[in-house]
C-alpha cells in the first residue's frame, strides 16, 4: 500500500505532530522525532510492503494483556497490515520511540489523529513505551535488544514456510551495548537469514546522554560486519541515500543499515539541551514559550496555543 | 525390581518430532547433553543450532512461535530462566508463545554445582504468568512429558531426566496429573521428580513400622491443584510433608502451604528440600542425603509429626531401596 504523500512530507508531519504533542504536554520524545522522521517515514510510506490497516483508526482502549482467559486479545500489529505471506512485517525495537511511531501511523493514514490524544492516558492502549497492544508494536520491545532476536526468528520461519514477505526491525544504537544484539546478528548470519533487516538509528545518543560518555561502542560497521551481517551505512536525512542503503543486496546475510542521524534535526533549538535529549521536559514556562516559538518558526508552522492547553 | 530405561527423552522426541511437521529442535551447544545429538545427525533439517547464547535462542523462539512453530528448546533447566530471563518474559511467557523449554538436570541430579544447578526454577516458573510447569519423574513420564507439553496452547517449562532413568509408572503423564500412590491416613507425602522414588523407600519402612503414609506424586506444579492437596491433606490426621528437589520456599512446599492456609485447613506441614541455601557439586545420592532430600530426611519428618520414633535407620532403607536404579546411576558427567 502506498501512501499518496511524499516521504517528505510524511517525515514533516512527524515532526510536527511530536512538536506539538511535546508542547501541549509539557515534554516529550522530541529528539527520537528529530532523528528518526525520515525513517520511519520511509519505512512506512515506501520501503515496506504492508498491506491496508486491519485495526480502527481510532485505537480502541486496552483490552487486556494476553492470557488463556483473554481469547479476543491482539497486537497492534494490524495497524502494519495484514498478516499474509507476501507482506512485510515491521517490529519497533527502541519502544520509547512509540510517540514518533504513532505521529507515523497518522500521517500515513493508518491511525486518525485522536489517537495521539490518547497517548500516556490511563486505559488507553496508545501507551508512552509502545507496549505489544500498542498501534503498530508487532511485539514487546520495551527492554532493548531483544527485538533483532525476535525477528531473526520470525524471518527464518517465514522462510521455511516460503513466505516473500520480509521482516524489517527499526533499532536504535543504544541497542549495540546489550550483548544480545550481537547474539542475534552472529545468530542471522549463520543460519543465512536473509529476509531480515534493519534500519537503525544512529544518533549516538542515550538516555543519560553522549554515548560516547556513557559507553564507548567505537566502529559499530565494522563490528557488525564481523559478527556476519552486510552494512550499509547513509545520512538519515537524505532520503534518496536511504533508498540506496536499504537497497543493497545482502544474499545470505541480514542487512544492517546504519542511518546516521542528528538528534536535533529541524529543531536545532534543542542544541541548547545537548547532550540531555532522551526525553525533553521544559524548565520553565518561559523556556517553553521560548522553545515552541523557535521550533515552530524552523518547521515553519504557527506557534501552538499554550493558553488552550490544560 | 523397576526397569531402568536408557534415554527416554532421545527415543520420545524424535518420534514425536517426526510425526508433528511444525515442531523444531532448538539446541544451545549442550545436545549430546540433552539426548538431542542423534535428532541432530538424522534430522538436520529440523534442528537449529543456536549456540552458547540463551538470550537469543529464547528470543528466536519467540519469532519462531509468531510464524506458528512449536520450538523444543534444550538445555540445562538452569540455563532456560536464570540468563535469559527477561527474554523468557518479554518474548516467550507474554504473548503466549507455544515454546517447549526442555530443562535438563533439574535440582541437585547434576553434579555442576551452583552454576548448573537449577533449584528455584520451579518457584519461578510458576509465578511467570501464562506459564505452564511440568515435571517428570520416571522413564514412562520422561516418554510422555513430550507430547503433554506440546499440547498446552502457551510456554511450558519441563523437569526433564536424562540417562538411565527407573521405569515407576504404567500411564503416561498428562498435563495436571496428580498420582495417588498410596492412601494413608495418618501423613500426607507430597512429591514430585526424583523425590517420589526416595518417598516410595520411606513408605515401604514407614508401612513396616506402623505408620500409614498417603502419597501423592505430582507431574504439573502449574497450574497447581490445590483443591486436589486439600481434599487429601484433610484426610489425613497427623500432617503433611512435602519432599522436593528445589529450594523449599516457591516450590511444592509453598503451593501446599498456599492451599492449606486459604482453604482453612490446619494441618501441621514439614517441608523438606534445599533450606534458603545454594548447594555444592557433588553426586546426586551425596546431595541428596547432605541437603536433606531423600528417603531417611522423609522418615525424620513423618517422626516429627508423629511424635514417634519408628526406629527406622539408613540400613532399614537400604533394605527397600530399588538396587538396580541406585547400581545403573553413577555421578553423571556433563
Amino acid at each position: 500500500m502506498r501512501n499518496e504523500r511524499t516521504t517528505e512530507e510524511v517525515a514533516h508531519g512527524i515532526r510536527r505532530r511530536v512538536f506539538e504533542h511535546s508542547m501541549r504536554n509539557n515534554g516529550g520524545y522530541l529528539s527520537q522525532a528529530c532523528s528518526a522522521a525520515e525513517q520511519l517515514a520511509f519505512l512506512y510510506n515506501e520501503a515496506l510492503h504492508l498491506g491496508p490497516s486491519t485495526r480502527p483508526l481510532i485505537p480502541p482502549p486496552f483490552a487486556g494483556v494476553p492470557s488463556a482467559d483473554n481469547p479476543d486479545y491482539q497486537t497492534g500489529a494490524g495497524y502494519n497490515g495484514p498478516f499474509a505471506p507476501e507482506y512485510d512485517r515491521l517490529f519497533i525495537a527502541p519502544a520509547h520511540y512509540a510517540l514518533v511511531a504513532y505521529a507515523c501511523l497518522i500521517e500515513v493514514g493508518r491511525m486518525a489523529p485522536e489517537g495521539l490524544e490518547m497517548f500516556n492516558k490511563d486505559g488507553s492502549s496508545v501507551e508512552m513505551i509502545g507496549a505489544e497492544h500498542s498501534p503498530g508494536m508487532e511485539v514487546h520491545n520495551g527492554t532493548l535488544g531483544i527485538g533483532l532476536s525476535t525477528a531473526a526468528g520470525l524471518a527464518w520461519g517465514r522462510a521455511r514456510r516460503g513466505e516473500t514477505g520480509r521482516v524489517c526491525v527499526f533499532m536504535s544504537d543504544g541497542e549495540v551495548q546489550e550483548g544480545q544484539t550481537w547474539e542475534a546478528v552472529q545468530a542471522a548470519a549463520h543460519h543465512r537469514i536473509d529476509n531480515l533487516w534493519a534500519l537503525m538509528d544512529v544518533n549516538r545518543q542515550q538516555c543519560d546522554g553522549a554515548m560516547d560518555d556513557v559507553m564507548e561502542v567505537r566502529d559499530i560497521a565494522e563490528k557488525f560486519r564481523a559478527f556476519g551481517a552486510v552494512v550499509a551505512e547513509c545520512d538519515a536525512h537524505d532520503l534518496d541515500a536511504l533508498r540506496e542503503a536499504a537497497a543493497t543486496p545482502h544474499p545470505g546475510r541480514p542487512l544492517i543499515v546504519l542511518a546516521h542521524s542528528s538528534p536535533t534535526q529541524g529543531m536545532e533549538f534543542l542544541r541548547r539541551r545537548f547532550p540531555r535529549l532522551h526525553y525533553v521536559r521544559f524548565k520553565s514556562e518561559e523556556e517553553r514559550r521560548e522553545m515552541n516559538e523557535a521550533i515552530a518558526a524552523e518547521l515553519g508552522i504557527p506557534p501552538v496555543p499554550l493558553e488552550e492547553a490544560h | 525390581m523397576a526397569e531402568i530405561v536408557n534415554r527416554p527423552y532421545a527415543r520420545a522426541f524424535e518420534e514425536y518430532a517426526l510425526r508433528h511437521d511444525d515442531v523444531l529442535c532448538l539446541s544451545a551447544d549442550l545436545t549430546s547433553s540433552c539426548e538431542i545429538d542423534g535428532f541432530r545427525d538424522r534430522h538436520p533439517e529440523r534442528f537449529l543450532s543456536l549456540g552458547m547464547a540463551e538470550q537469543n535462542m529464547m528470543s528466536f523462539a519467540g519469532g519462531l512461535g509468531m510464524a506458528g512453530f512449536r520450538p523444543f528448546l534444550h538445555s540445562f533447566g538452569v540455563f532456560l530462566y536464570r540468563r535469559p530471563y527477561d527474554q523468557l518474559v518479554a518474548s516467550v511467557a507474554y504473548p503466549r508463545r507455544r515454546v517447549r523449554l526442555m530443562g535438563f538436570l533439574p535440582g541437585v541430579t547434576t553434579p555442576g554445582g551452583m552454576t548448573h544447578q537449577a533449584i528455584e526454577d520451579v518457584a519461578v516458573m510458576r509465578t511467570l504468568p501464562n506459564m505452564t510447569v511440568l515435571e517428570a519423574g520416571d522413564a514412562t513420564e520422561v516418554e510422555s512429558l513430550v507430547e503433554a507439553a506440546d499440547s498446552v496452547d502457551g510456554p511450558v517449562y519441563c523437569r526433564v531426566l536424562r540417562g538411565a532413568v527407573p521405569r515407576l509408572f504404567d500411564t503416561p503423564l498428562r498435563v495436571g496429573l496428580v498420582r495417588e500412590l498410596s492412601e494413608g491416613s495418618d501423613v500426607l507425602v507430597v512429591t514430585a521428580g526424583i523425590t517420589t522414588e526416595e518417598a516410595l523407600r520411606a513408605r515401604a519402612a514407614l508401612g513396616r513400622a506402623g505408620v500409614s503414609v498417603r502419597h501423592l506424586h505430582l507431574t504439573t506444579h502449574k497450574p497447581f491443584d490445590a483443591a486436589r492437596i486439600v481434599e487429601h491433606a484433610a484426610s489425613v490426621r497427623r500432617g503433611v510433608v512435602t519432599l522436593e528437589n528445589h529450594l523449599i520456599a516457591g516450590g511444592i512446599g509453598s503451593q501446599v502451604a498456599e492451599a492449606l492456609a486459604e482453604a482453612g485447613l490446619a494441618r501441621r506441614l514439614r517441608r523438606l528440600g534445599l533450606r534458603d541455601t545454594y548447594a555444592h557439586g557433588g553426586s546426586r545420592p551425596y546431595l541428596m542425603r547432605h541437603y536433606g532430600l531423600d528417603a531417611l530426611a522423609l522418615v525424620r519428618a513423618v517422626e516429627e509429626l508423629t511424635g514417634e520414633r519408628t526406629g527406622i535407620g539408613e540400613e532399614a532403607l537400604e533394605a527397600v531401596r530399588i538396587e538396580a536404579v541406585h547400581s545403573a546411576v553413577k555421578a553423571e558427567a556433563l
